[in-house]
């Protein structure tokens, strides 16, 4: 279940950082469009982070230990929101530039997620 | 130090393409930083080389991270160092671990020149120098 929310993140997370990139391109800052983007990516992190959490307290171990599992689960859903804010307050394609460069980082942090639950 | 001279608004750092460089600092600050304290808190004897080094290259992003942000020109000059240095120091650690793999039992940051964060720590320093050298135009060039 876990791993399926990981993937389905990790591919939004591309998503935002590609139509982001795209912007950045155009030499467009982020707009509205972009902030549901990042709001739904942010939302699939939250539930991730949920869902997480009740494994946990179901008594599910990560492989990698439990630690680490949730420092990468508060990690993954920080990133977005982070990069999003700083847009806000670059109102160039820089600005777009940064958001996709947190879909990326996101991304990676999907891979590591995946490797620490042991999937 | 003149009166006058603080009443000028900073030099701000964190416009344009310093936007991006600031949040990859602070990815790489909570990346070094929380994972240098969960190793040295949870099994220092392990690599406790590996471990510190990763601790101070936590400190010496953190430090520029908040000198790009604070702006001004002290501060220009303060990141640029700290990028020199820690552009060595990810020169040093990368090669010292491709030379004496046994000094190193587990990863630091900076192993590799940084393989492990898709080089990032060496293509980070490099673009802060440039972005630091030519010093940022007072106006936003939009």
């Amino acid at each position: 279940m876990l791993d399926v929310l990981t993937l389905v993140t990790g591919v939004a997370a591309l998503l935002l950082a590609a139509w982001c990139g795209w912007a950045a391109y155009r030499d467009q800052p982020t707009k509205d469009w972009h902030f549901i983007g990042m709001a739904v990516v942010t939302l699939l992190s939250l539930i991730q982070l949920v869902a997480g959490i009740v494994l946990l307290a179901q008594g599910e171990k990560p492989e990698q230990g439990t630690t680490i599992f949730v420092a990468y689960l508060l990690g993954a859903f920080a990133c977005v929101p982070a990069a999003g804010f700083m847009s806000l307050a670059e109102r160039t394609r820089w600005g777009s530039v940064t958001v996709a460069a947190g879909g990326v980082v996101l991304a990676v942090l999907e891979v590591r997620l995946y490797d620490i639950w042991g999937g | 130090m003149t009166s006058g001279e603080a009443e000028v608004s900073r030099q701000r750092l964190i416009s344009g393409p310093g936007t991006l460089l600031v949040w990859l600092y602070g990815v790489m600050v909570v990346g070094a930083v929380s994972r240098s304290a969960y190793q040295i808190a949870t099994e220092f004897d392990r690599a406790p080389l590996a471990y510190s080094l990763s601790a101070v290259a936590g400190l010496v992003y953190g430090f520029i991270t908040y000198s790009l942000v604070r702006g001004g020109e002290t501060a220009r000059k303060a990141a640029l160092a700290c990028c020199v240095a820690e552009l060595a120091g990810v020169l040093t650690v990368g090669t010292w671990t491709l030379i004496e793999p046994s000094a190193f039992p587990d990863a630091t940051v900076w192993s590799d020149f940084g393989m492990g964060y898709l080089f990032i720590p060496v293509l980070l320093p490099l673009s802060a120098i440039y972005w630091l050298r030519r010093g940022v135009p007072r106006e936003d060039a939009a």
